[in-house]
């Protein structure tokens, strides 16, 4: 495996209190790939995710050992900006969250955030970036409506281009398809394998089916362990443990 | 069970919860009408627009301008300064800190004992202090005791709101790289914006309603204050000192002015309620 990608992780040991719930995670993330983490539900999935971009941090009681290397550093280094961490990776998350503002805020929210002020700048970024979700078609003409105002599936569309705006390199995605309807699933899997040219995305599914349509690179994790990693085809076609074999079969659910 | 004592619990119930609500809106009612017919001999343009003249106390002429002014400025005062401290103290809570920690809810636990303590123990706290310093009973000093009286209902009433905002949109903030004052100010304020302003008219309400808080620390005077060291008439004191009067014309004017009290509260509320309508449709 190559030592240089965007998202190492070196020996990662995650506890809730008590409750070791990640051990000893070692895997590399293939740069400007679709990785898919699967697993049975609880298993660690998002924590695992989580612990990309440090959100973990944010939840009670939580206590990690070992490394995340992102692009060499290591991120659980106190001397680390965290903010600047996070501009290099977007999150899409389970059920869309935008921001309590307009349409086009949304959008401007990250560039202005991390100092973009200019007015006309910031009308090309955000027309950009909409555009690139796909979204800007709908959405042109009511830039300054409420983004609730939005259905769910542009709700998620206008958050990847939200996570666009910030210029990351690296795309996380918490089973962002898990809320939409079965055509806003496809927008969304439509745009990953799309964007997998300029970003490495990493996303956390519980649907087999949809690791099978865009995934290259495949993590299968059970119980906080990292059963098997490899590439698409082999995980899929080709498992060589006995769990991975039993939970694309079908049997551990 | 049978199918009918379950139909009966139903129609029993709903209409005991009809019947509750309709008794409060009775209720209120008659307390407004009863101000209002009591305080319609003394009303007058005279009354909200002067101050009280020789001899008002007895009968004489004048109004309540005192009071009226005297109170807003106090209520003004005290809510924006409560509001300026205790901000900080719900973003440090929620933001900084860890919300569900041991020393934030110790913090709520002495929040919420400081909001249950009779307004008369801060006033005779501020009085006090105000001895020990050497300050007179003016109007700073009652906009000191009242801020602080009403500190914990601002502080734990916009805490209560931004423990509800939901996980996923302060993570949203985060990982676009906001800092922490970022997410604060930029994102959590604007999603409980809407809900700041009800929590703000309910400590407005409670600071130029309340009459113990500044029995002693604001004093009472017929002129308007220039300064903040000069004592300050206030509305519940002028009903207060004119319902004590035996002579009916001021027993009169005591329900006037607790009739302009309500009318000032009214007003407040529809004006901030009509204006965080506009900040209300962008919530999540």
């Amino acid at each position: 495996m190559e030592d240089n990608t965007h998202i190492r992780t070196e020996n990662l040991n995650l506890f809730y209190g008590n409750n070791h719930v990640l051990k000893d995670v070692n895997i590399a993330i293939p740069d400007k790939k679709i990785t898919a983490i699967i697993g049975s539900s609880g298993c660690g999935k998002t924590t695992l995710l989580k612990c990309f971009n440090r959100l973990i941090e944010s939840v009670d009681d939580v206590r990690i050992t070992g490394k995340v290397l992102v692009d060499g550093e290591n991120i659980y280094d106190p001397e680390i900006d965290v903010t600047r961490l996070r501009k290099k990776m977007g999150l899409l998350s389970q059920r869309p969250f935008p921001l309590p503002m307009s349409i086009y805020e949304n959008v401007a929210y990250g560039p202005r955030i991390h100092g973009i002020r200019n007015k006309k700048q910031l009308n090309e970024i955000v027309e950009s970036y909409l555009k690139q979700a796909s979204l800007w078609e709908e959405v042109k003409d009511r830039l300054n409506t409420p983004a609730v105002s939005l259905s769910i599936g542009q709700q998620q569309r206008l958050c990847l281009a939200r996570g666009l705006a910030v210029e990351p390199e690296i795309i996380l995605g918490d089973e962002p398809t898990s809320a939409l309807d079965p055509q806003s699933s496809k927008n969304i899997e439509e745009k990953f394998i799309e964007l997998k040219e300029k970003y490495t995305i990493v996303m956390v599914t519980h649907i087999l089916r949809q690791a099978k349509r865009i995934a290259d690179y495949i993590i299968f994790i059970h119980l906080g362990v990292i059963i098997e990693a490899g590439s698409a085809s082999e995980i899929l076609e080709n498992p060589k443990e006995k769990l991975t074999q039993d939970y694309i079969r079908g049997v551990v659910s | 069970m049978g199918i009918r004592r379950r139909k009966y619990e139903e129609i029993f119930f709903k209409k005991l919860a009809l019947l509750s609500s309709i008794f409060l809106v009775v209720i209120l009612l008659v307390i407004v009408i009863s101000i209002i017919i009591k305080a319609i001999p003394a009303l007058s343009i005279e009354m909200i627009s002067q101050t009280p003249k020789g001899g008002f106390y007895l009968g004489g002429g004048g109004g309540i301008l005192n009071a009226i002014v005297g109170s807003l400025y106090l209520a003004f005062g005290a809510t924006l300064l409560a509001f300026l401290l205790g901000f900080p103290v719900v973003i440090y809570m929620n933001i900084y800190a860890n919300p569900n920690s041991r020393f934030v809810n110790l913090l709520r636990l002495v929040l919420d004992i400081l909001w249950g303590i009779p307004s008369i123990v801060y006033g005779v706290f501020g009085f006090v202090i105000m001895i020990f310093l050497g300050i007179k009973a003016s109007l700073l000093g009652g906009i000191l005791i009242v801020a602080l009286f009403i500190l914990p209902v601002i502080i734990r009433s916009i805490d209560e709101l931004i423990l509800m905002i939901p996980r996923g949109l302060t993570d949203a903030a985060y990982s676009l790289g906001s800092t922490k004052f970022e997410t604060a100010f930029k994102v959590v304020i604007r999603q409980v914006s809407s809900g700041i302003v009800t929590a703000l008219l309910i400590a407005f309400g409670r600071a130029i309603g309340d009459a113990a808080a500044v029995l002693f620390t604001t004093g009472y005077t017929d002129n308007i204050p220039t300064s903040l060291s000069q004592p300050t008439a206030t509305l519940p004191l002028a009903i207060f000192f004119q319902l004590g009067s035996p002579i009916e014309a001021v027993q009169q004017r005591a329900y006037a002015s607790a009739f302009v009290l309500t009318v000032i509260i009214l007003l407040i509320s529809v004006i901030t309620r009509v204006s965080a309508r506009k900040y209300k449709k962008f919530k999540v």
